[in-house]
Protein backbone atom coordinates (compact mmCIF):
# COMPACT_ATOMS: atom_id res chain seq x y z
CA UNK A 1 0.00 0.00 0.00
CA UNK A 2 1.31 3.57 -0.90
CA UNK A 3 1.77 5.97 2.05
CA UNK A 4 0.05 8.68 0.14
CA UNK A 5 -2.51 8.50 -2.68
CA UNK A 6 -3.61 11.29 -4.47
CA UNK A 7 -6.85 10.43 -6.44
CA UNK A 8 -8.15 13.27 -8.99
CA UNK A 9 -7.97 15.97 -6.62
CA UNK A 10 -9.67 19.00 -7.71
CA UNK A 11 -9.18 22.70 -6.11
CA UNK A 12 -10.87 25.99 -6.29
CA UNK A 13 -10.97 29.21 -3.85
CA UNK A 14 -13.74 31.57 -4.30
CA UNK A 15 -12.40 34.42 -5.88
CA UNK A 16 -13.37 38.09 -6.41
CA UNK A 17 -15.29 37.63 -9.53
CA UNK A 18 -15.06 33.89 -10.64
CA UNK A 19 -13.93 30.99 -8.53
CA UNK A 20 -9.86 30.40 -8.90
CA UNK A 21 -9.29 27.29 -10.00
CA UNK A 22 -5.80 25.71 -9.00
CA UNK A 23 -5.95 22.38 -9.10
CA UNK A 24 -7.03 20.27 -11.79
CA UNK A 25 -7.64 16.53 -11.44
CA UNK A 26 -3.96 15.88 -9.65
CA UNK A 27 -3.05 12.15 -9.20
CA UNK A 28 0.10 11.25 -7.08
CA UNK A 29 1.58 8.49 -5.12
CA UNK A 30 3.95 8.57 -2.62
CA UNK A 31 5.74 4.60 -1.08
CA UNK A 32 6.49 4.01 2.11
CA UNK A 33 10.27 5.61 2.91
CA UNK A 34 9.80 7.06 -0.09
CA UNK A 35 11.40 10.54 -0.53
CA UNK A 36 9.40 13.07 -3.01
CA UNK A 37 10.18 16.87 -4.20
CA UNK A 38 7.21 18.40 -5.25
CA UNK A 39 8.14 21.26 -7.80
CA UNK A 40 6.81 23.41 -9.64
CA UNK A 41 6.72 27.45 -10.83
CA UNK A 42 5.52 29.57 -7.54
CA UNK A 43 1.97 30.51 -7.52
CA UNK A 44 0.99 27.17 -9.17
CA UNK A 45 -0.56 25.30 -6.03
CA UNK A 46 2.06 23.27 -4.71
CA UNK A 47 1.51 24.53 -1.29
CA UNK A 48 -1.97 24.21 -0.95
CA UNK A 49 -1.12 20.59 -2.40
CA UNK A 50 0.63 19.74 0.40
CA UNK A 51 -2.07 21.56 2.72
CA UNK A 52 -4.66 19.26 1.51
CA UNK A 53 -2.87 16.43 1.78
CA UNK A 54 -1.27 17.06 5.44
CA UNK A 55 -5.43 17.92 6.13
CA UNK A 56 -5.46 21.34 6.56
CA UNK A 57 -7.26 22.26 3.34
CA UNK A 58 -10.22 20.13 2.15
CA UNK A 59 -10.38 19.61 -1.82
CA UNK A 60 -13.31 20.53 -3.77
CA UNK A 61 -13.37 17.27 -5.69
CA UNK A 62 -11.50 13.55 -5.34
CA UNK A 63 -10.22 12.54 -2.60
CA UNK A 64 -6.75 12.03 -0.58
CA UNK A 65 -5.67 8.58 0.97
CA UNK A 66 -3.12 8.41 3.90
CA UNK A 67 -2.52 4.27 4.54
CA UNK A 68 -5.77 3.82 2.25
CA UNK A 69 -7.42 5.98 4.82
CA UNK A 70 -9.39 9.42 3.37
CA UNK A 71 -7.64 12.20 5.31
CA UNK A 72 -10.16 14.32 6.70
CA UNK A 73 -8.20 16.54 9.15
CA UNK A 74 -4.34 17.04 10.29
CA UNK A 75 -3.08 14.41 12.56
CA UNK A 76 0.16 13.81 14.66
CA UNK A 77 1.27 10.15 12.53
CA UNK A 78 1.95 13.30 10.23
CA UNK A 79 3.80 16.32 11.11
CA UNK A 80 4.09 19.50 8.91
CA UNK A 81 6.92 21.79 9.27
CA UNK A 82 5.75 24.98 7.70
CA UNK A 83 7.67 27.70 5.22
CA UNK A 84 7.17 30.42 7.95
CA UNK A 85 8.20 28.05 10.75
CA UNK A 86 6.20 27.38 13.27
CA UNK A 87 8.10 26.84 16.43
CA UNK A 88 6.54 27.98 18.97
CA UNK A 89 8.50 31.27 20.24
CA UNK A 90 7.29 31.10 23.84
CA UNK A 91 9.21 27.57 25.01
CA UNK A 92 12.26 26.66 24.42
CA UNK A 93 14.14 24.33 22.46
CA UNK A 94 14.10 21.39 24.76
CA UNK A 95 10.30 22.28 24.93
CA UNK A 96 9.73 23.09 21.51
CA UNK A 97 11.04 19.70 20.36
CA UNK A 98 9.36 17.57 23.68
CA UNK A 99 5.79 19.18 22.32
CA UNK A 100 4.64 16.24 20.59
CA UNK A 101 5.70 14.15 23.38
CA UNK A 102 2.73 14.70 25.62
CA UNK A 103 1.88 11.85 27.78
CA UNK A 104 4.91 10.44 27.70
CA UNK A 105 6.89 9.24 30.16
CA UNK A 106 9.61 12.04 31.52
CA UNK A 107 12.55 9.75 31.12
CA UNK A 108 11.14 8.68 27.62
CA UNK A 109 10.77 12.19 27.18
CA UNK A 110 13.83 13.56 27.54
CA UNK A 111 15.65 10.91 26.18
CA UNK A 112 14.10 11.53 22.91
CA UNK A 113 14.49 14.78 23.23
CA UNK A 114 18.12 14.79 23.88
CA UNK A 115 18.60 12.25 20.71
CA UNK A 116 16.93 14.29 18.27
CA UNK A 117 18.21 17.56 19.79
CA UNK A 118 21.48 15.90 19.25
CA UNK A 119 20.44 15.25 16.01
CA UNK A 120 19.83 18.36 14.58
CA UNK A 121 23.17 20.00 15.98
CA UNK A 122 21.65 22.33 19.06
CA UNK A 123 23.07 20.46 21.68
CA UNK A 124 24.10 23.25 24.13
CA UNK A 125 21.04 25.49 22.48
CA UNK A 126 18.46 23.73 24.99
CA UNK A 127 17.47 26.49 27.06
CA UNK A 128 17.69 29.06 23.93
CA UNK A 129 14.23 30.65 22.74
CA UNK A 130 13.71 30.15 19.21
CA UNK A 131 14.10 34.33 19.27
CA UNK A 132 17.76 33.86 19.98
CA UNK A 133 18.27 31.55 17.15
CA UNK A 134 19.35 31.78 13.78
CA UNK A 135 16.28 31.10 10.69
CA UNK A 136 18.33 27.85 10.42
CA UNK A 137 18.59 26.86 13.77
CA UNK A 138 15.17 27.62 13.97
CA UNK A 139 13.99 25.41 10.93
CA UNK A 140 16.35 22.33 12.78
CA UNK A 141 14.31 22.96 15.90
CA UNK A 142 11.09 22.61 13.89
CA UNK A 143 12.60 19.44 12.14
CA UNK A 144 13.77 17.75 15.60
CA UNK A 145 10.10 18.86 16.98
CA UNK A 146 8.30 16.83 13.94
CA UNK A 147 10.90 13.80 14.13
CA UNK A 148 10.65 13.79 18.00
CA UNK A 149 7.13 12.75 17.56
CA UNK A 150 7.61 10.12 15.48
CA UNK A 151 5.67 10.41 12.73
CA UNK A 152 5.27 8.25 9.47
CA UNK A 153 4.94 10.75 7.20
CA UNK A 154 6.35 14.38 7.34
CA UNK A 155 5.11 16.93 4.75
CA UNK A 156 7.51 19.41 4.15
CA UNK A 157 6.42 23.22 2.68
CA UNK A 158 9.44 25.27 1.28
CA UNK A 159 11.10 24.69 4.65
CA UNK A 160 14.68 26.26 3.67
CA UNK A 161 12.89 28.75 1.47
CA UNK A 162 13.57 31.56 3.87
CA UNK A 163 17.54 30.73 4.61
CA UNK A 164 20.86 32.03 2.93
CA UNK A 165 22.50 29.86 -0.06
CA UNK A 166 24.79 28.28 2.07
CA UNK A 167 22.87 27.33 5.33
CA UNK A 168 20.23 26.12 2.61
CA UNK A 169 22.92 23.73 1.45
CA UNK A 170 24.15 22.48 5.17
CA UNK A 171 20.14 21.77 5.78
CA UNK A 172 20.11 19.63 2.76
CA UNK A 173 22.71 17.53 3.20
CA UNK A 174 21.56 17.52 6.92
CA UNK A 175 18.33 16.38 6.01
CA UNK A 176 19.03 13.87 3.62
CA UNK A 177 21.50 12.03 6.40
CA UNK A 178 18.81 12.22 9.15
CA UNK A 179 16.41 10.24 6.68
CA UNK A 180 18.62 7.93 5.70
CA UNK A 181 18.89 7.40 8.89
CA UNK A 182 14.88 7.56 10.14
CA UNK A 183 14.00 6.76 6.57
CA UNK A 184 10.62 8.46 7.16
CA UNK A 185 8.02 8.75 4.14
CA UNK A 186 8.78 12.91 3.54
CA UNK A 187 6.93 14.81 0.70
CA UNK A 188 9.09 18.07 0.42
CA UNK A 189 7.61 21.35 -1.78
CA UNK A 190 10.15 23.46 -3.25
CA UNK A 191 9.87 25.77 -6.24
CA UNK A 192 14.09 25.40 -6.47
CA UNK A 193 15.17 22.37 -9.05
CA UNK A 194 18.84 21.70 -7.31
CA UNK A 195 17.08 21.17 -4.09
CA UNK A 196 14.55 18.99 -5.46
CA UNK A 197 17.12 16.85 -7.49
CA UNK A 198 19.35 17.03 -4.54
CA UNK A 199 16.89 15.76 -1.75
CA UNK A 200 14.37 13.63 -3.56
CA UNK A 201 13.92 9.71 -5.01
CA UNK A 202 11.14 11.32 -7.42
CA UNK A 203 10.64 14.66 -8.41
CA UNK A 204 7.03 15.13 -9.50
CA UNK A 205 6.85 18.03 -11.91
CA UNK A 206 3.46 20.47 -11.11
CA UNK A 207 2.33 22.82 -14.40
CA UNK A 208 1.41 26.23 -14.44
CA UNK A 209 -2.28 27.01 -12.84
CA UNK A 210 -4.77 25.44 -12.78
CA UNK A 211 -1.93 22.41 -11.82
CA UNK A 212 -1.85 19.10 -12.59
CA UNK A 213 0.99 16.42 -12.37
CA UNK A 214 2.98 17.31 -15.51
CA UNK A 215 6.02 14.49 -15.49
CA UNK A 216 7.81 12.48 -12.53
CA UNK A 217 11.25 12.09 -12.73
CA UNK A 218 12.69 9.27 -11.10
CA UNK A 219 16.30 10.44 -9.44
CA UNK A 220 18.34 7.24 -9.06
CA UNK A 221 21.56 8.66 -7.98
CA UNK A 222 23.39 7.24 -5.00
CA UNK A 223 23.92 9.38 -2.36
CA UNK A 224 25.16 11.64 -0.98
CA UNK A 225 24.70 13.23 -4.44
CA UNK A 226 27.44 14.88 -6.46
CA UNK A 227 26.59 18.07 -7.07
CA UNK A 228 28.79 18.08 -10.42
CA UNK A 229 28.05 14.65 -11.87
CA UNK A 230 27.20 13.81 -15.09
CA UNK A 231 23.68 12.13 -13.81
CA UNK A 232 23.05 15.27 -11.29
CA UNK A 233 23.03 17.13 -14.25
CA UNK A 234 21.29 15.29 -16.60
CA UNK A 235 18.59 15.00 -14.38
CA UNK A 236 18.35 18.77 -13.56
CA UNK A 237 18.66 19.62 -16.95
CA UNK A 238 15.99 17.02 -17.59
CA UNK A 239 13.51 19.14 -15.02
CA UNK A 240 14.17 22.45 -16.24
CA UNK A 241 13.13 21.58 -19.83
CA UNK A 242 10.12 20.24 -18.25
CA UNK A 243 9.28 23.88 -16.22
CA UNK A 244 10.73 25.64 -19.09
CA UNK A 245 8.48 24.45 -21.60
CA UNK A 246 5.05 24.86 -19.10
CA UNK A 247 6.44 28.30 -18.48
CA UNK A 248 7.13 28.84 -22.45
CA UNK A 249 10.71 29.98 -22.29
CA UNK A 250 12.69 26.76 -23.02
CA UNK B 1 28.12 10.03 12.78
CA UNK B 2 30.66 12.66 13.09
CA UNK B 3 29.49 15.61 12.45
CA UNK B 4 25.92 15.07 11.78
CA UNK B 5 24.17 18.36 11.49
CA UNK B 6 26.84 20.61 13.33
CA UNK B 7 25.95 23.83 13.94
CA UNK B 8 28.71 26.63 12.92
CA UNK B 9 28.90 29.76 15.34
CA UNK B 10 27.94 31.60 12.37
CA UNK B 11 24.38 30.42 12.35
CA UNK B 12 24.08 31.97 15.54
CA UNK B 13 22.04 35.52 15.85
CA UNK B 14 23.22 37.84 18.04
CA UNK B 15 20.59 39.85 20.11
CA UNK B 16 22.85 42.44 20.95
CA UNK B 17 23.97 43.57 17.63
CA UNK B 18 20.22 43.28 16.45
CA UNK B 19 19.20 45.89 19.28
CA UNK B 20 22.14 48.04 18.48
CA UNK B 21 20.36 51.66 17.44
CA UNK B 22 17.48 51.06 19.98
CA UNK B 23 17.27 55.22 21.43
CA UNK B 24 17.60 55.44 25.33
CA UNK B 25 18.45 52.22 25.75
CA UNK B 26 21.78 51.55 27.32
CA UNK B 27 24.39 49.45 25.25
CA UNK B 28 26.31 47.03 26.91
CA UNK B 29 27.51 47.17 30.82
CA UNK B 30 27.54 49.59 33.20
CA UNK B 31 25.33 52.95 33.99
CA UNK B 32 23.34 54.89 31.57
CA UNK B 33 24.44 57.85 33.25
CA UNK B 34 22.89 60.06 30.65
CA UNK B 35 19.86 58.30 30.73
CA UNK B 36 19.40 59.00 34.11
CA UNK B 37 20.35 62.67 34.26
CA UNK B 38 17.78 63.38 31.38
CA UNK B 39 14.66 63.06 32.86
CA UNK B 40 16.09 64.29 36.43
CA UNK B 41 17.04 67.35 35.08
CA UNK B 42 13.54 67.92 33.21
CA UNK B 43 11.93 67.22 36.57
CA UNK B 44 14.17 69.63 38.36
CA UNK B 45 13.50 72.31 36.03
CA UNK B 46 9.81 71.20 36.01
CA UNK B 47 9.90 72.05 39.76
CA UNK B 48 11.91 75.16 39.41
CA UNK B 49 9.63 76.34 37.09
CA UNK B 50 6.78 75.78 39.06
CA UNK B 51 8.21 77.63 42.16
CA UNK B 52 8.66 80.18 40.10
CA UNK B 53 5.33 81.03 38.95
CA UNK B 54 3.60 80.73 42.60
CA UNK B 55 6.17 83.24 43.47
CA UNK B 56 5.58 85.62 40.53
CA UNK B 57 1.99 84.85 40.61
CA UNK B 58 1.57 85.82 44.52
CA UNK B 59 -1.10 82.89 44.92
CA UNK B 60 -1.58 82.58 48.49
CA UNK B 61 -3.67 79.37 48.03
CA UNK B 62 -1.32 77.39 45.54
CA UNK B 63 1.51 75.87 47.16
CA UNK B 64 5.15 75.93 46.09
CA UNK B 65 7.02 72.28 45.97
CA UNK B 66 8.67 73.02 48.90
CA UNK B 67 5.00 73.60 50.89
CA UNK B 68 4.04 70.21 48.95
CA UNK B 69 6.99 68.11 50.52
CA UNK B 70 6.47 69.68 53.88
CA UNK B 71 2.85 68.41 52.99
CA UNK B 72 3.85 64.91 52.47
CA UNK B 73 5.97 64.66 55.85
CA UNK B 74 2.89 66.12 57.17
CA UNK B 75 0.63 62.96 55.88
CA UNK B 76 3.69 60.29 56.93
CA UNK B 77 3.99 62.04 60.19
CA UNK B 78 0.27 61.26 60.93
CA UNK B 79 0.46 57.43 59.48
CA UNK B 80 -1.96 58.98 56.48
CA UNK B 81 0.04 58.23 53.46
CA UNK B 82 0.90 54.99 54.04
CA UNK B 83 -3.03 54.26 54.94
CA UNK B 84 -4.46 56.14 52.34
CA UNK B 85 -2.62 54.51 49.54
CA UNK B 86 -2.93 51.35 50.69
CA UNK B 87 -6.73 51.65 51.05
CA UNK B 88 -6.46 52.99 47.27
CA UNK B 89 -4.31 50.27 46.24
CA UNK B 90 -6.53 47.22 48.18
CA UNK B 91 -9.39 48.64 45.53
CA UNK B 92 -7.45 48.68 42.53
CA UNK B 93 -5.70 45.20 42.96
CA UNK B 94 -9.69 43.64 43.45
CA UNK B 95 -10.89 45.16 40.88
CA UNK B 96 -8.25 44.72 38.38
CA UNK B 97 -8.07 41.09 39.12
CA UNK B 98 -11.63 40.69 38.87
CA UNK B 99 -11.42 42.73 35.47
CA UNK B 100 -8.27 40.35 34.19
CA UNK B 101 -10.05 36.92 35.74
CA UNK B 102 -13.16 37.75 33.29
CA UNK B 103 -11.57 39.89 30.79
CA UNK B 104 -8.89 37.48 29.24
CA UNK B 105 -10.72 34.29 28.86
CA UNK B 106 -13.81 35.89 27.54
CA UNK B 107 -11.61 38.21 25.43
CA UNK B 108 -9.58 34.91 24.04
CA UNK B 109 -13.31 32.80 23.81
CA UNK B 110 -14.49 36.11 21.69
CA UNK B 111 -11.32 35.79 19.36
CA UNK B 112 -11.56 32.85 18.60
CA UNK B 113 -15.32 31.82 17.80
CA UNK B 114 -16.51 34.21 15.27
CA UNK B 115 -19.68 33.67 16.02
CA UNK B 116 -19.50 34.03 20.29
CA UNK B 117 -18.10 37.37 18.95
CA UNK B 118 -20.66 38.30 16.59
CA UNK B 119 -23.40 37.68 18.98
CA UNK B 120 -21.48 39.75 22.19
CA UNK B 121 -18.92 42.63 20.12
CA UNK B 122 -22.33 45.09 19.38
CA UNK B 123 -23.36 44.96 23.59
CA UNK B 124 -19.73 45.30 24.41
CA UNK B 125 -19.33 47.91 21.86
CA UNK B 126 -22.19 50.22 23.48
CA UNK B 127 -21.28 49.53 27.40
CA UNK B 128 -17.13 50.33 26.51
CA UNK B 129 -17.79 54.00 25.83
CA UNK B 130 -19.73 55.24 29.35
CA UNK B 131 -17.80 56.37 31.48
CA UNK B 132 -17.01 54.60 34.65
CA UNK B 133 -17.88 57.90 36.01
CA UNK B 134 -21.68 57.89 34.58
CA UNK B 135 -21.64 54.41 36.58
CA UNK B 136 -21.07 56.00 40.15
CA UNK B 137 -24.31 57.08 40.98
CA UNK B 138 -25.46 52.85 39.85
CA UNK B 139 -22.68 51.93 42.07
CA UNK B 140 -23.91 53.73 45.47
CA UNK B 141 -27.37 52.48 44.43
CA UNK B 142 -26.19 49.18 44.47
CA UNK B 143 -23.44 48.80 46.64
CA UNK B 144 -23.71 51.79 48.85
CA UNK B 145 -20.75 53.74 50.42
CA UNK B 146 -18.57 50.49 50.75
CA UNK B 147 -15.90 49.14 49.05
CA UNK B 148 -17.54 47.31 46.75
CA UNK B 149 -18.36 50.46 45.03
CA UNK B 150 -15.26 52.08 44.05
CA UNK B 151 -14.50 48.47 43.13
CA UNK B 152 -17.28 47.69 40.70
CA UNK B 153 -16.29 50.87 39.08
CA UNK B 154 -12.55 49.91 38.85
CA UNK B 155 -14.00 46.11 37.75
CA UNK B 156 -15.78 48.02 34.82
CA UNK B 157 -13.11 50.46 33.70
CA UNK B 158 -10.75 48.08 33.22
CA UNK B 159 -12.66 45.04 32.08
CA UNK B 160 -13.65 46.86 28.59
CA UNK B 161 -9.87 47.10 27.70
CA UNK B 162 -8.47 43.52 28.96
CA UNK B 163 -11.46 41.90 27.01
CA UNK B 164 -11.37 43.89 23.40
CA UNK B 165 -7.01 43.71 24.18
CA UNK B 166 -7.36 39.80 24.16
CA UNK B 167 -9.88 39.59 21.84
CA UNK B 168 -7.46 41.37 19.16
CA UNK B 169 -4.40 39.58 20.02
CA UNK B 170 -6.41 36.38 18.89
CA UNK B 171 -7.09 38.04 15.76
CA UNK B 172 -3.79 38.85 15.64
CA UNK B 173 -2.06 35.49 16.11
CA UNK B 174 0.08 33.77 13.65
CA UNK B 175 -2.05 30.91 12.28
CA UNK B 176 0.76 29.07 11.72
CA UNK B 177 0.80 28.17 15.78
CA UNK B 178 -2.37 26.88 15.59
CA UNK B 179 -1.97 24.88 12.41
CA UNK B 180 1.37 23.22 14.05
CA UNK B 181 -0.93 22.58 17.17
CA UNK B 182 -3.27 21.12 15.20
CA UNK B 183 -1.23 18.83 13.84
CA UNK B 184 0.21 17.51 16.95
CA UNK B 185 -3.26 16.78 18.03
CA UNK B 186 -4.28 18.92 20.78
CA UNK B 187 -7.58 18.96 22.35
CA UNK B 188 -9.77 21.98 22.65
CA UNK B 189 -8.64 22.75 26.11
CA UNK B 190 -4.91 21.73 25.61
CA UNK B 191 -5.14 24.57 22.07
CA UNK B 192 -6.23 27.45 24.36
CA UNK B 193 -4.43 26.66 27.50
CA UNK B 194 -1.05 25.55 26.24
CA UNK B 195 -1.15 27.34 22.37
CA UNK B 196 -3.69 30.57 22.37
CA UNK B 197 -2.98 31.78 25.51
CA UNK B 198 0.72 31.43 24.87
CA UNK B 199 0.61 32.98 21.80
CA UNK B 200 -1.49 35.81 22.99
CA UNK B 201 0.22 36.58 25.75
CA UNK B 202 2.00 39.57 24.82
CA UNK B 203 -0.41 41.73 23.47
CA UNK B 204 -2.40 40.60 26.74
CA UNK B 205 0.35 41.99 29.14
CA UNK B 206 0.08 45.17 26.66
CA UNK B 207 -3.59 45.08 27.58
CA UNK B 208 -3.57 44.59 31.27
CA UNK B 209 -0.80 47.90 31.19
CA UNK B 210 -3.34 50.03 29.58
CA UNK B 211 -5.83 48.61 32.20
CA UNK B 212 -3.90 49.41 35.01
CA UNK B 213 -3.55 52.84 34.17
CA UNK B 214 -7.19 53.34 33.84
CA UNK B 215 -7.84 51.46 36.81
CA UNK B 216 -5.83 53.78 38.76
CA UNK B 217 -7.32 56.68 37.24
CA UNK B 218 -10.60 55.55 38.12
CA UNK B 219 -10.22 54.44 41.97
CA UNK B 220 -9.08 58.22 42.37
CA UNK B 221 -12.19 59.31 40.93
CA UNK B 222 -14.50 56.86 42.61
CA UNK B 223 -12.63 57.92 46.26
CA UNK B 224 -13.88 61.43 45.91
CA UNK B 225 -17.68 60.54 45.96
CA UNK B 226 -18.02 57.56 47.76
CA UNK B 227 -15.86 56.51 50.74
CA UNK B 228 -13.68 58.05 53.47
CA UNK B 229 -10.43 57.00 52.83
CA UNK B 230 -7.87 56.62 50.07
CA UNK B 231 -5.94 59.18 47.59
CA UNK B 232 -9.26 60.61 45.97
CA UNK B 233 -10.44 61.53 49.16
CA UNK B 234 -7.72 63.01 51.02
CA UNK B 235 -7.94 65.25 48.03
CA UNK B 236 -11.25 66.29 48.17
CA UNK B 237 -11.15 66.43 52.06
CA UNK B 238 -8.10 68.86 52.47
CA UNK B 239 -9.97 71.01 49.82
CA UNK B 240 -13.45 70.85 52.04
CA UNK B 241 -10.95 71.02 55.89
CA UNK B 242 -9.82 74.26 55.31
CA UNK B 243 -8.59 74.51 51.32
CA UNK B 244 -5.22 73.11 52.10
CA UNK B 245 -3.97 73.11 48.65
CA UNK B 246 -0.47 71.74 49.95
CA UNK B 247 -1.99 68.73 50.68
CA UNK B 248 -4.13 68.65 47.47
CA UNK B 249 -1.15 68.69 45.33
CA UNK B 250 0.61 66.19 47.77
CA UNK B 251 -2.26 63.71 47.06
CA UNK B 252 -1.98 64.27 43.30
CA UNK B 253 1.74 64.11 43.57
CA UNK B 254 1.24 60.56 45.20
CA UNK B 255 -1.37 59.46 42.69
CA UNK B 256 1.08 60.52 39.96
CA UNK B 257 4.16 58.50 41.21
CA UNK B 258 1.88 55.57 42.18
CA UNK B 259 0.70 55.20 38.69
CA UNK B 260 4.66 55.41 37.31
CA UNK B 261 5.40 52.51 40.06
CA UNK B 262 2.37 50.68 38.72
CA UNK B 263 3.02 50.89 34.94
CA UNK B 264 6.86 49.97 35.76
CA UNK B 265 5.78 46.54 37.62
CA UNK B 266 3.78 45.84 34.30
CA UNK B 267 6.27 46.49 32.31
CA UNK B 268 8.48 44.65 34.00
CA UNK B 269 6.64 41.28 33.09
CA UNK B 270 7.57 42.24 29.54
CA UNK B 271 11.12 40.95 30.32
CA UNK B 272 10.07 37.41 30.93
CA UNK B 273 11.18 35.13 28.42
CA UNK B 274 7.96 33.36 27.66
CA UNK B 275 6.83 36.53 26.32
CA UNK B 276 9.58 38.95 25.19
CA UNK B 277 9.85 37.65 22.06
CA UNK B 278 6.53 39.52 21.21
CA UNK B 279 8.00 42.67 21.50
CA UNK B 280 10.88 41.98 19.69
CA UNK B 281 9.78 43.96 16.59
CA UNK B 282 9.16 46.90 18.91
CA UNK B 283 13.05 48.45 18.52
Amino acid sequence: MNAVEVRNLWMSFAGKNAPVHVLEDVNAEVARGEFVCIVGPSGCGKSTLLNIIGGFLHGTGGEVLVEGVPVTGPDPRRIFVFQENGVFPWLNVRENIGFGLRGKAPAEKERTVRHYTEMVGLTGFETAYPAELSGGMRQRVEIARALAANPDIIYMDEPFGALDFITRLKMRADLVRIWERERKTILFVTHDIEEAVQLADRVLIMSRRPATIQEVIDIDLPRPRDLDSQGYLEKRDRIFAAMGMSLGVG
Amino acid sequence: MSSLGETSHAEVAMPDVARKGRPAAPQGKGVDWLGLALPCGVCALFLLVWDLAVRFSGSDLFPKPVEVARGIVELIEHGLLVKYVVASLFRVSWGFALATVVGVPVGLVLGWYGRAAQAFNPLIQIFRPISPIAWIPVAILWFGVSDAAPVFLIFLASVFPITVSSMAAVRNMQPVYVRAAQNFGLSEWELFRQVIFRACLPQIITGLRIALGVAWLVVVAAEMIAVNSGLGYLIIDARNAGKRYDLVVAGMLMIGLIGLGLDFLVRKLENFDEVRWGYANRS
